[in-house]
């Protein structure tokens, strides 16, 4: 038996998606051709953009669908970048790779500036040393992209206030861990663009969106058949954005009764860690929070080993990332949070979905003290040697 | 058992990972990174510290239906493998790393943290056998002389060998490569690694070079006369004839080889092949692969000084803190600071590090 406790690296399709996908692909049709087959293709398409729109609280013309979260996050931030003219770069410490690379290159290939605004302990965005950046050199200031929830910790970051802030300044923000799990309308919430994925919401692999306010024209990542409102071009991957659409809504149809479920799995789940691991230290928010993202830090443990030893009792969970050679590295996110590099390396990331169960919990406590023994008996090991 | 199969992206330890399994032992491929700086491609036969040995050895374990994961050891390779590399050459000494590597990391670092996580050993593509007899597990050479790694798996001590396993000592090569591709492995036509690993470039002398400076210093005859000049005195060995770029020739037209390297004065001294000859070597901290040899007791073997060497008949004595060889036959050309080990017929008896020689 697996338990999967990883929903924030990806999420198993759901029904609605698997049979959206299964009957697209089986439709011929390029969706930017004339002829009657590309026209029903093209239609499907322009229906899965009007539900998507929909879900996300924007109008058709402002979805762009693209390849991955990876993808729209490099789209709009090279692309405000090259369109305003201006130097800086207003980001967070805590972001994802997908938007802290984008950045880093263009720092040291285009002449950009990059400012970081720091993380409170708590998890969230410090607004005081942001609004002091904005007021010190807000003229300057290409895009502010700050993420909407944070993969590893789960924390919701006060976006509305940062487009309060910012006034004409653009905000990007990368909501791929939000949307489909906590309330997400990108009109209201004022901002100049947003990502979302479909993965992370029970909908394929392969397929994202970066939803990009009306009349904001940015310079495209990829040049051919302009298929995306001339900002990207290459042959709509329909089935997957058909599906995108059909697991999304389904998502967005269950979200308040999943969310329910899911922190109800959390809470306690957090409450038996805490009974089992006496000295476990919690590094994930309780609120505003999404409902299933569980980070702890085990004192005298280091992360790979706890994984492994999960992986072994057939329970998936995840720490940090790796490398390019595939080093685990002690995670980002909480460095930036304030945690010591030791604390960073025993961390875990536990996200919970709507499939799992208290008797998946239950057995997942169950094994973590003899998991949690022997990742510190291998720690003492390696400090000895 | 659980084990752990370190797997270095090359074909013997992805056929050893999968005999393991298939054995039904419960076992987790495990990729040492070793340099905190990887070169992404691997060039030439230097293959086990690129990005690209760890996706081979990545998908080997997928293949073979292991988990995989890749421990960092880069901090520990450095400190127990390259530092002490560096340090020995420039006491003038020459060491071989892979002896290190095989006694402080993998049957140190990765056994230990393999035994702390409820693991019960690693197993490796080495070429050994280790055979039970009278409830003690013994190290013998591989059953493919051309392959056999006996020599560098003798720095290991009976309870790191304990926790050892070899599945490959029983296997030729050749029959492994088959094995491999049978097994859906694309390892299976890798070529071998050859030199040292941390060396990418292939080239030791002007790595140790880069790393010791190359302070100019005389090459003398045994009569002190300077018959040249050297740029390092570390990057020589004892016996190398290559290289020492002498213009002045022997009195007799011989050939010159290294005979000493004076780290302090910088010098190398040479000389001609007869002044090579030594019959008596001192090896220091005795490793005991199997049961200790009694004190002071005069015993019958064979020795060996070089991973590929010829075994040399040869008696040996254990005097407790030192292993005193005398060999049967002369030997051309030793270095302080390589691996002694002493053989029992095949059967490995131990190893210590070359001291001095007579």
């Amino acid at each position: 038996m697996t338990i999967y406790l990883d929903h924030a690296a990806t999420t198993p399709i759901n029904r609605a998606a698997l049979e959206a996908l299964n009957n697209q692909v089986q439709k011929l049709g390029n969706a930017s051709s004339v002829h009657n087959q590309g026209r029903s293709v093209r239609k499907d398409v322009e229906d899965a953009r009007h539900k998507i729109s929909e879900l996300v609280g924007a109008n058709p013309a402002e979805v762009i669908f693209t390849a991955s979260g990876t993808e729209a996050n490099n789209l709009a931030l090279k692309g405000f970048y090259w369109q305003s003219g201006k130097k800086v770069i207003v980001t967070s410490a805590f972001e994802h790779h997908a938007v802290l690379d984008p950045i880093k290159w263009l720092v040291e290939h285009q002449g950009a500036e990059a400012i970081y605004v720091p993380i409170k302990r708590g998890g969230f965005i410090d607004l005081d040393y942001l609004q002091e950046i904005i007021n010190q050199s807000g003229d300057e200031i290409a895009v502010i992209s700050i993420m909407h929830s944070n993969n590893e910790l789960g924390a919701i970051q006060p976006i509305d206030q940062v487009v309060k802030m910012a006034r004409s300044i653009p905000v990007h923000t990368d909501a791929v861990q939000s949307f489909g799990k906590i309330p997400f309308n990108f009109s209201e919430l004022g901002v100049a663009a947003a990502t979302i994925s479909a993965h992370k919401v029970g909908g394929p692999l392969g397929v994202a969106a970066l939803i990009l306010k009306h009349g904001i024209d940015l310079a495209p990542l990829l040049h051919g058949g302009g298929q995306e409102r001339e900002i990207r071009s290459g042959t709509l991957n329909a089935p997957a954005i058909v599906s995108f659409a059909a697991g999304a809504s389904a998502a967005v149809a269950e979200r308040e009764a999943n969310f329910k479920k899911i922190r109800a799995l959390r809470d306690h789940m957090l409450s038996q860690l805490q009974r089992v691991i006496p000295d476990i230290q919690i590094n994930s928010p309780v609120d505003p929070a999404l409902p299933g993202i569980i980070n702890i830090s085990i004192p005298g443990t280091e992360s790979d080993a706890l994984l492994l030893l999960l992986d072994s009792e057939g329970i998936s969970a995840s720490a940090g990332s790796a490398c390019s050679a595939g080093v685990p590295r002690p995670s980002h996110v909480l460095i930036a949070m304030g945690l010591s590099e030791e604390l960073a390396d025993a961390s875990l990331r536990i996200s919970i979905g709507a499939s799992n169960t208290f008797a998946e919990i239950d057995q997942v406590i169950s094994v973590m003290p003899s998991v949690v023994e022997r990742a510190r008996s291998a720690f003492a090991v390696g400090k000895l040697s | 058992m659980k084990l752990i199969a370190a797997m270095s992206g090359g074909v013997d330890s992805a056929v050893a990972a999968a005999r393991a399994h298939e054995a039904g032992h419960e076992v987790i491929g495990v990729h040492l990174a070793l340099s905190s700086n990887p070169q992404k491609y691997r060039s030439g036969a230097r293959g086990c510290c690129t990005i690209e040995d760890s996706h081979d050895a990545r998908r080997a374990a997928d293949v073979i239906g292991i988990p995989f994961y890749i421990w960092d050891m880069a901090e520990e390779f450095h400190a127990g493998v390259v530092e002490n590399f560096l340090s020995e050459y420039s006491a003038g000494r020459t060491p071989n790393p892979c002896l290190r590597c095989n006694e402080k990391i993998k049957f140190a670092a990765v056994l230990d943290r393999a035994k702390g996580l409820g693991f019960d050993g690693v197993v490796t593509g080495h070429y050994a056998q280790m055979i039970e007899q009278d409830g003690e597990r013994l190290m013998y050479r591989a059953v493919d002389p051309a392959k056999d790694q006996s020599y560098v798996l003798a720095v290991l001590n009976k309870a790191q060998l304990d926790g050892a396993h070899f599945p490959l000592g029983d296997t030729k090569k050749e029959d492994v490569r088959v094995e491999a591709k049978k097994r859906g492995l694309y390892v299976a036509n890798k070529p071998d690694s050859h030199d040292i690993c941390f060396v990418p470039s292939g080239d030791n002398a002007s790595w140790l070079r880069d790393r010791l400076g190359s302070e100019v210093g005389p090459i003398v005859d045994e009569a002190g006369n300077k018959v040249g000049e050297h740029k390092g005195a570390y990057t020589y060995t004892i016996g190398q004839r290559r290289g020492l770029g002498i213009s002045v020739p022997t009195s007799s037209g011989e050939p010159r080889y290294v005979l000493k390297i004076e780290p302090k004065s910088n010098t190398v001294v040479v000389g001609v092949k007869e002044d090579l000859a030594i019959s008596k070597i001192v090896g220091e901290k005795p490793i005991w692969c199997g049961p200790e040899p009694k004190v002071n007791q005069e015993l019958i073997g064979f020795a060996q000084v070089r991973a590929h060497g010829a075994p040399l008949g040869c008696t040996y004595i254990n005097i407790g803190s030192e292993i005193k060889v005398e060999l049967n036959e002369p030997l051309f050309g030793l270095a302080t600071g390589q691996g002694l080990v002493i053989y029992d017929g095949n059967r490995v008896v131990g190893s210590a590090t070359v001291s001095a020689t007579e």
